[in-house]
């Protein structure tokens, strides 16, 4: 007989990963469009160059560990074009494939493939990116169409120099940024796909997003910029919410979100970097065990008093 | 708790389950702490897994030589305090004929005293055994933690810097990755280097996964 072990959670559905992936890549579009449309060439070549890598680096992994070659699930295709979509628009292509290579084959594979991993691939990935290569990680162009990237008019992201551009600029994504996170109007037709296809809840989205505004206002800042600024709208809508390392329960995945807004304000206003996302995000993805431990139901008859009556 | 089969007294043993089997860092997991925190060339991972046998080495010798005198309890403080003399005087020695390595290598010298590595070695092997058993085992633990400090500090030197023991290797146009330079990225090396090796041991890369789906 052969018996088949799968991570947990152990649910019946209709849908399949293949499914759900699907769904996110096609939310993830509209992003890639608006990053194109604003970056250019240099864009699209890094968007393929990460997404292309992140797949090889996953079928290559995968045969010489011996396994099953999963490439089908379009995970890899996920994680590929999130970091593309992570990295700045002027960013060398070796940048987005040592990233890919990085996110599958160590962040991911090594923990034991799809669904062991304990932090999400994309943004550990991103973090090695940006404490490996600052130069790269932290120079930003100008949106300026096709030729963006070719003529690299070095700019101030609106983190950097806030108040330099309208709420208007920040929605529309005429600002400098990562590729896929400055565009906000595509990332909300992302997350309304998403919602419709009921691929990921409102909860992480709207939590996280929230939080953020609540406590950048408590903090003094001001709460509208500081959520159409950088990466708080991208990483609610499309990594945060990633299955594999997002509390399962619904209380856990509100007091996930919420601590997540608020480690970014904390990082972006006393942290060495002007962008706190990233680690937020990992660092949340690190505590959402703990977190589905501290709010777990009791069980009838297990835990803190059961064993009164029979001592 | 572990305890050396006869086999592993054989000197020649000894040396080859230090270095491969055994290898303290990356099979024992024992002493990561100065691991991660200095190896970050291949000259300070040298010197520091040199200036930690010579200690395991004296520290094994004395614990030995003393082994029918203490018991119980009182063990460990005694194996501390030999630990600690020897730690001062390797301290005293680089401070005197290697000041720049002494610099680099900072206050991970005087901890030495306390490397696991050397309690772990003095408790299971020394205070249980002869002399010449006891230098083996030290003998054979002191280099597989140097080959294995050497090798970490080589590689993040190599990926962070382009160079080993300060020769540069990859040519100029390479972008170092600084990564590899910072405590994380020794973490991530030592990890990766504990798979290969746990890898190697098993001689089985790959297959019990595959059966798994």
């Amino acid at each position: 007989m052969n018996l088949r072990m799968s991570p947990a959670p152990h649910v019946y559905s209709s849908q399949s990963t293949r499914a759900l992936m699907l769904n996110v890549i096609i939310a993830l579009l509209p992003c890639a469009v608006a990053g194109v449309w604003h970056f250019g060439s240099g864009a699209l070549t890094l968007i393929l160059a990460s997404t292309l890598s992140a797949v090889l680096a996953e079928c290559l992994w995968q045969k010489l560990a011996g396994r099953r070659v999963l490439i089908g699930d379009l995970s890899a295709v996920v994680t590929g074009l999130i970091l593309g979509l992570n990295l700045p628009p002027s960013a060398p292509w070796w940048l987005a494939v040592l990233g890919s290579a990085f996110a599958v084959v160590v962040v991911k594979g090594l923990f034991g493939g799809l669904g062991d991993n304990f932090v999400n691939p994309a943004l550990a990935a991103r973090a090695m990116l940006l404490v490996s290569w600052p130069k790269y990680m932290t120079a930003w162009v100008a949106p300026a169409g096709w030729n963006a990237c070719v003529d690299a008019v070095s700019a101030a992201t609106p983190l950097a120099s806030p108040g330099s551009f309208t709420a208007w600029q920040l929605f529309l994504g005429d600002v400098p940024g990562s590729i896929g996170e400055t565009c906000k109007l595509a990332i909300l037709l992302g997350l309304a796909f998403l919602l419709l296809t009921k691929t990921v809840s409102w909860r992480i989205p709207v939590t996280l997003t929230a939080s953020a505004f609540a406590f950048s206002w408590i903090f003094g800042g001001d709460p509208v910029a500081a959520i159409l600024s950088g990466g708080v709208l991208f990483a609610a809508v499309f990594m945060a919410t990633d299955y594999v390392t997002c509390p399962m329960s619904a209380a856990g995945q509100l007091v996930y979100a919420a601590c997540a807004g608020l480690l970014i304000v904390l990082i972006r206003r006393y942290g060495l970097y002007p962008e706190g996302v990233t680690f937020a995000i990992l660092l949340m993805n690190i505590a959402a065990p703990l977190i589905d431990r501290c709010v777990r139901r009791r069980v009838y008859g297990h835990g803190k008093g059961a064993n009164a009556h029979n001592g | 708790m572990r305890t050396m089969d006869d086999r592993k007294h054989a000197p020649g043993e000894a040396l080859k389950y230090g270095v491969l089997g055994g290898n303290p860092l990356l099979r024992l997991g024992l002493g990561l702490c100065p691991a991660l925190a200095v190896t970050v060339t291949a000259m300070n991972g040298l010197g520091m897994g040199l200036a930690t046998a010579c200690v395991l080495l004296c520290t094994s010798l004395t614990v030995s030589t003393l082994r029918g005198l203490v018991a119980g309890r009182a063990r460990v403080p005694l194996f501390l305090l030999v630990s600690a003399v020897f730690a001062a005087v390797a301290q005293m020695i680089l401070a005197g004929w290697f000041p720049a390595l002494n610099g680099a290598l900072g206050v991970f010298v005087p901890l030495i005293a306390v490397n696991c590595l050397i309690l772990n070695r003095a408790d299971e092997a020394a205070s249980r055994s002869g002399l010449m058993t006891a230098a083996a085992d030290a003998v054979g633990m002191g280099l597989g933690y140097t080959a294995a400090l050497t090798l970490v500090g080589a590689l993040r030197e190599l990926i962070g810097r382009g160079s080993v023991f300060g020769a540069a290797i990859l040519p100029s146009g390479y972008e170092p990755m600084l990564l590899a330079a910072m405590p994380a990225g020794g973490f991530l090396m030592v990890g990766l280097l504990m798979g290969v090796f746990r890898a190697v041991a098993s001689g089985r890369s790959g297959k019990k996964e595959s059966e798994r789906t």
